[in-house]
């Protein structure tokens, strides 16, 4: 009998499972849930971006593209990209497609760390971060990022954590879980630690599009000495509703990015043919879809706000991204027992925060990828559930 | 005040105090917009979405196409304001096209909807010709999808 335990990789088995996914345990075995736990966006993928799938289909291209991606997909993103962050990169050098964000952010760390090299990763955040990083040799390190500051990164805590091994820093922002948003003068002075270092920023910008407030989505990679230490991250998923298609891209130094085409071409070989076709329409054609899903976003986020403070569960504005961060900590409940009495309880499910770090504790997260009559209906019923708490 | 409509347009039942917040006004702004619009008659009423097939599965609704010949002085105007007149009729509009006037008629079985047809619009002066269809099934109304989409097909809970 073959022992798997002595099989399997000692790397692998010290990783954990996302904490996301026990709580999806949970509400898959019950009926009636009203769910604001989704992370990706309830639009369907633009009707003209569809179609011109299926038109690709139907003329039979389905052969491999370059390894890089098409170039005529590579080149609308260096346009996309000096239009919305007005950076310039090079098509041919500069620019992977690869499949979805998550797999830009995997090529990325296994391109430039080595073992014992760390990677300062602030949270909360998005659960990917330090496995990748444990998977590519590196060291995650954690930067607790604080409500006080709207859980934004700030230059102190940076340097508090930053040691000769320090390789990278991952930049989450627009952040999931939180909804915060990194603003020009606080990338400022971010930028103002590690422009004298050798340190990398691995750009999360997978939520760039969903900025609010007046003010447009800014990347580390704009600011003066920058774009040369940053890896930008975007991908399709959430500005255009594209989740299911897997297409993302990582922009950044040429010599980075050939070592990376390395991992992806023996790894990947290529994106889905059908997805870049169809992200080339989605660049050229449907920005107007993009910019009307956003103002839907946006209402909804000043609903969910409003409701979340009224129910007396605080709740900064988030700038960004498609959640908000209440916090809970008034129930006298942790996260976990908050979201499991209020799935059993109130058929709501939402997510604890803790699940993206340990200073997610005291708060959750609920996403606004639903429909109006859908945020109010689970609203009401967390409210229900707050004001049974209170007695 | 065109957002404030579209949001109306798309879920009146929204409070002052939703729509407010979601707009980013106070709600004094909101009811003075809603006041104006409808003061303005671009808000003529509010009604619900309902799938009347579900709701009462003998129902009929039908699309009646009328030839008309216009009258000297007034056009159209007047039959269609007599046909509007008839509380079966939801909906009468002047078409460009090969016919005149587009009529919606809602009723509780068939034979009610071609009775009406033959006994109140037909023998209607002016009118020269009626083509009646009736709908078989509804697929999209006033932008809802019919039936709702009740199933998310996303996953419960992702990161």
């Amino acid at each position: 009998m073959i022992e798997y335990e002595n099989i399997l990789s000692e790397k692998v088995k010290s990783i954990k499972f996302s904490g996301i996914r026990k709580f999806f345990d949970i509400a898959a075995s019950m009926d009636n849930i009203i769910s604001l736990s989704v992370g990706e966006p309830d639009f369907k993928t633009p009707f003209t971006i569809r179609k011109a799938a299926i038109r690709t289909l139907e003329k039979g291209k389905t052969a491999y593209t370059a390894n890089a991606g098409m170039a005529e997909l590579r080149q609308e993103i260096s346009g996309y990209l000096k239009d919305r962050i007005n950076v310039e990169y090079d098509p041919a050098h500069e620019i992977i497609v690869t499949v979805g964000g998550s797999e830009a952010i995997d090529v990325s760390f296994r391109a430039i760390l080595n073992d014992g090299d760390e990677v300062l990763i602030p949270e909360p955040s998005f659960v990917c971060y330090a496995p990748l990083v444990t998977m590519a040799g590196g060291v995650p390190v954690t930067i607790e990022t604080k409500a006080e500051n709207l859980f934004k990164l700030t230059p102190e805590q940076l340097l508090e954590k930053i040691t000769p091994k320090t390789k990278a820093l991952v930049l989450p922002y627009p952040n999931n879980p939180t909804g915060a948003v990194m603003r020009r003068s606080e990338l400022e002075a971010i930028a103002d630690v590690l422009r004298e270092r050798s340190i990398m920023v691995i750009s999360d910008e997978i939520y760039s599009e969903l900025t609010f407030g007046g003010e447009r989505h800014v990347s580390i990679s704009e600011i003066d000495g920058m774009k040369e230490r940053t890896i930008v991250i975007n991908g399709f998923s959430k500005a255009f509703a594209m989740t299911g298609w897997r297409l993302g891209y990582a922009a950044g130094p040429a010599p980075i990015m050939l070592q990376m085409l390395k991992l992806h071409q023996y790894g990947i070989m290529c994106s889905p043919t059908v997805s870049q076709y169809a992200a080339i329409t989605a660049l050229r054609e449907c920005r107007s879809d993009v910019e009307y899903m956003v103002s839907e976003y946006d209402m909804r986020r000043r609903l969910i706000v409003d409701g979340f403070n009224r129910m007396g569960l605080p709740c900064f504005e988030p700038e960004g991204a498609f959640y908000v961060f209440p916090c809970i900590k008034s129930t006298g409940l942790t996260s976990q027992e908050f979201c499991q009495r209020l799935i059993y309880e109130k058929q709501v499910a939402v997510v604890p925060g803790d699940a993206f770090g340990d200073c997610g504790e005291g708060f959750i997260r609920v996403s606004y990828a639903y429909s109006i009559s859908h945020i109010t209906t689970a609203l009401s019923r967390i409210k229900e559930f707050i004001d049974e708490l209170n007695g | 005040m065109k957002k404030l409509a579209d949001l109306l347009r798309s879920n009146a039942r929204l409070t002052n105090e939703q729509l407010a917040v979601m707009l980013g006004k106070t709600k004094e702004d909101v009811e003075k917009e809603i006041k104006q619009l409808e003061d303005d008659g671009i808000i003529i009423g509010y009604s619900a979405i309902i799938n009347e097939e579900e709701y009462d599965k003998n129902c009929v609704t039908a699309f009646i196409e009328l030839k008309v010949s216009p009258q000297a002085d007034c056009g159209y105007d007047e039959i269609a304001q007599e046909i509007a007149q008839y509380p079966q009729v939801d909906s009468v509009y002047l078409m460009s096209g090969s016919f005149d006037l587009s009529v919606t008629i809602r009723g509780t079985n068939l034979r009610e909807v071609a009775l009406f047809v033959s006994d109140c619009l037909a023998p209607i002066e002016g009118v020269l010709s009626t083509t009646t269809h009736f709908i078989l099934r509804r697929f999209k109304e006033k932008g809802t999808e019919f039936p709702e989409r009740s199933n998310d097909e996303r996953s419960l809970v992702s990161p």
